[in-house]
């Protein structure tokens, strides 16, 4: 036991002190940081405020104040020159760009309507279509009035449709909204088992190989069991990770909460409602109460349970990969090209692990997420992605059931071939010859 | 006393049996050759004894206890396939190794200043192992080796890859815990290394055992009665007649006795006729030379 944590101290000790652990651990979030400053900055760079003169020869704005609302990046000044005298002084007056509203506009009944702005630099993407959008609204309210149509009676034409599904008792389900989220954070949950997995499971190979390759091994094994120096390795690496991803969930959440405050004053909330705004409707409200009804829902999730759970897939699937992987380490020992070979199987498995998660969240209850949750070398994957879509409980009780026994058969299996494997010099082995290995006694 | 002790050792792989009822017992505080060509199950044996391995049949015996987990923290073990961690500090490298052996912390500490002062390495403590030349990393694997003071130490082809003065550094260490006490077991294919460190040997071939015992008996028993004669003047043409001569060169005769004959009949033989004899001595066989006798084939 003494020997077994003096492994794993070392394993865990020499790879978080190392100079690349380091570095990607805390570079990772920086980045990621940097990467978000840099496109909010991007976004939010031309928001220094546009003053723009306006000449209004369609009269949209006549006889209103502010017509045309400002927004923090775009003011709208109604000047009474002409449009060829602005265009000459508009520099001088302080202002970034003539908006030329035609005089046709007033008479034009067509959908779409052509507004023109001059200026020498060019307006950002954002107050673009800021502009653009006051103006059609603007334009709007121009033709409803002038049809003598009240604005309210056309008000209560415009309708909205919200789908509630109820269950056949009639209790309304909740889920539909949640089920947005689910899928969501069951996503991140599977790309994350998926890379954890895959990553920290060939660092255990590539640990076994090196140590083949240094001849240290043997020098070890006089002292403790392969079994001990296998396990050691593989509950020291898995720390590694583990520690890797805490600092990560502390650092991330962390770190972009830092630069949304810093950068709340610089930004303009609204420009970004924009952007999107581009697209269709997508007004600041529902935005936000879209956002505000996430972040409830995602309160609201099980998270006593799915990150315990998640945790078990975690330890069963990393124990069931990096076990094998350790196997496959031993038997090549220095070979890349024929590691890169042996490993291309069992990267596959852990790959069609993942596009059978996507699939499962897609359709949850489908009798495929169900079965091919059951199955152990998938399950690490896919039951903590379902995890948020609340799936029966002895469904995940079967499934890490099933997943526990398996791994622990693997890692038997993989201390047999380790074993045999990690004394062998000189020659390949053949898959023939590892699955003889097996079967040695010791 | 014997130090170990072997009955009847079996270790079979699929296709061939890598260690054919061997037995043989090594005396406490002897330097014992464990020798035979490549191949011959030297290292199965010794894996065997170590403990990384189990013999499919017969009985271990260390110190008269059969061997157990316990047994590798009294054995010193230094394997042909050698190496340390090459990112590895030696100080951190060496207490790791130290700490598995069953050292505490602090004596781990205090045993490996020592050796490294012995050694006039006391500054390389915070060296990585890579950054030493390959002779100086031979100092620190055998440190490794003894740092928690084995009662047997069992060295696997200990010089190979050594330069002669490396080699000679660690011959010297391996008499000197000889001296103190530790029983030394040396396994080689190169049995000219071991003529002159071994007292006692085994000879093994194919996982059999050809021969053991004490080396000068094992060479008495294997002797030819060849006597090499230094002599000045002539040599009378009958003396060749009388007693069967493998060569003759000037002044130096190599002849063969007859088993029933005695070499004083020769000595005598050599006076009577009035040679003068300047030296006269018993060409004893050597191991290669007893080696091939025994499995009538040569490893080189």
């Amino acid at each position: 036991m003494n020997k077994l944590w003096l492994i794993i101290k070392r394993e865990y000790l020499t790879r978080v002190t190392k100079k690349t652990f380091i570095l990607a651990t805390l570079g990772t979030p920086l980045a990621l940081a940097l990467f978000l400053a840099a496109e909010l900055y991007i976004i939010g760079y031309e928001s220094e405020s546009n003053r723009i003169a306006v000449v209004d020869d369609a009269g949209l704005v006549k006889g209103t104040t502010k017509a045309l609302k400002d927004n923090k990046t775009v003011k709208f000044f109604v000047r009474n020159e002409s449009l060829d005298e602005l265009k000459e002084k508009y520099l001088d007056l302080n202002y970034n760009g003539v908006l030329y509203l035609p005089e046709k506009l007033s008479q034009s009944v067509r959908k779409d309507i052509k507004v023109e702005y001059y200026s020498d630099d060019k307006l950002g993407m954002v107050s673009k279509a800021y502009i653009e959008k006051v103006v059609g609204k603007r334009v709007e309210e121009l033709r409803i009035t002038k049809s003598g149509y009240d604005r309210k009676v056309l008000d209560g034409f415009e309708t909205s449709v919200e789908m509630k599904q109820r269950t056949t008792t009639g209790e309304e389900d909740e889920k539909s909204f949640s089920a947005e989220i689910a899928t969501f954070i069951g996503m991140l949950i599977g790309y994350i088992m998926f890379f954890v997995v895959m990553i920290y499971g060939s660092m255990v190979m590539r640990s076994v190989m090196e140590e083949k390759t240094n001849r240290i091994v043997e020098v070890i094994i006089s002292s403790v069991k392969p079994f001990q120096l296998m396990l050691g390795k593989i509950i020291g690496v898995g720390m590694v990770g583990l520690t890797q991803l805490g600092i990560w969930a502390i650092l991330i959440p962390g770190i972009v909460m830092a630069a949304s405050f810093f950068l709340q004053g610089a930004v303009d909330p609204s420009s970004l409602e924009d952007l999107g705004g581009m697209g269709g409707d997508f007004d600041q409200e529902s935005t936000q109460e879209y956002i505000l009804k996430a972040l409830e829902e995602m309160r609201e999730m099980n998270w006593w349970a799915i990150i315990p759970t998640s945790i078990l897939f975690f330890l069963g699937g990393y124990f069931l990969y990096s076990s094998i992987f350790a196997a496959l380490g031993s038997a090549v020992g220095d070979d890349v090209a024929e590691a890169q070979s042996l490993t291309v199987p069992v990267s596959m498995l852990l790959v069609i692990g993942f596009l059978l998660m996507i699939a499962a969240i897609r359709n949850p209850n489908s009798s495929l997420a169900f079965w091919s949750s059951l199955v152990p070398f998938f399950s690490p994957i896919l039951m903590p992605a379902r995890l948020a879509f609340n799936p029966a409980w002895w469904e995940i009780a079967l499934s890490l059931v099933i997943l526990v026994i398996t791994s622990l058969f693997f890692v038997w299996l993989s201390a047999k071939i380790y074993r045999v494997g990690i004394l062998m010099y000189g020659k390949k082995a053949t898959p023939k010859e590892i699955v003889k290995w097996m079967f040695y006694t010791e | 006393m014997n130090v170990l002790e072997l009955i009847d050792v079996v270790k079979r792989y699929e296709n061939h049996t890598a260690v054919d009822n061997v037995s043989f017992t090594v005396p406490q505080g002897t330097i014992y050759g464990l020798l035979g060509p490549n191949g011959a199950g030297k290292t199965s044996l010794i894996r065997i004894i170590t403990t990384i391995t189990r013999a499919d049949r017969g009985t271990v015996l260390l110190n008269g206890e059969k061997i157990n987990s316990s047994t590798p923290s009294k054995i010193g073990y230094m394997p042909e396939e050698r190496g340390l961690y090459k990112k590895m500090k030696v100080g951190e490298q060496l207490m790791y190794l130290a700490q598995l052996k069953g050292l505490s912390k602090r004596d781990a500490k205090k045993e490996i200043s020592d050796w490294l002062d012995k050694f006039d390495v006391a500054s390389w403590w915070d060296k990585r192992i890579e950054e030493l030349s390959k002779g100086m990393q031979q100092k620190i694997q055998f440190i490794s080796t003894i740092i928690h003071r084995p009662k047997l130490l069992i060295l696997d082809e200990p010089f190979s890859g050594l330069d002669p003065i490396n080699a000679n550094l660690i011959k010297d260490e391996i008499y000197q815990l000889n001296q103190e006490g530790t029983s030394i077991i040396f396994s080689t294919h190169r049995m000219e290394q071991v003529e002159e460190i071994c007292e006692h040997i085994v000879l093994i071939n194919k996982g059999k055992k050809v021969l053991d015992g004490n080396m000068k008996q094992v060479k008495l028993d294997n002797k030819e009665n060849l006597y090499r004669i230094d002599y000045e003047g002539t040599l009378p043409n009958h003396i060749g007649d009388q007693f069967k001569l493998e060569s003759s060169s000037e002044n130096e005769l190599l002849i063969k006795v007859s088993p029933d004959e005695d070499s004083n009949q020769l000595l005598a033989a050599l006076i009577q006729n009035n040679v003068h004899v300047t030296s006269f001595n018993e060409v004893l066989p050597t191991l290669n030379d007893i080696f091939i006798k025994q499995v009538g084939h040569s490893d080189e």
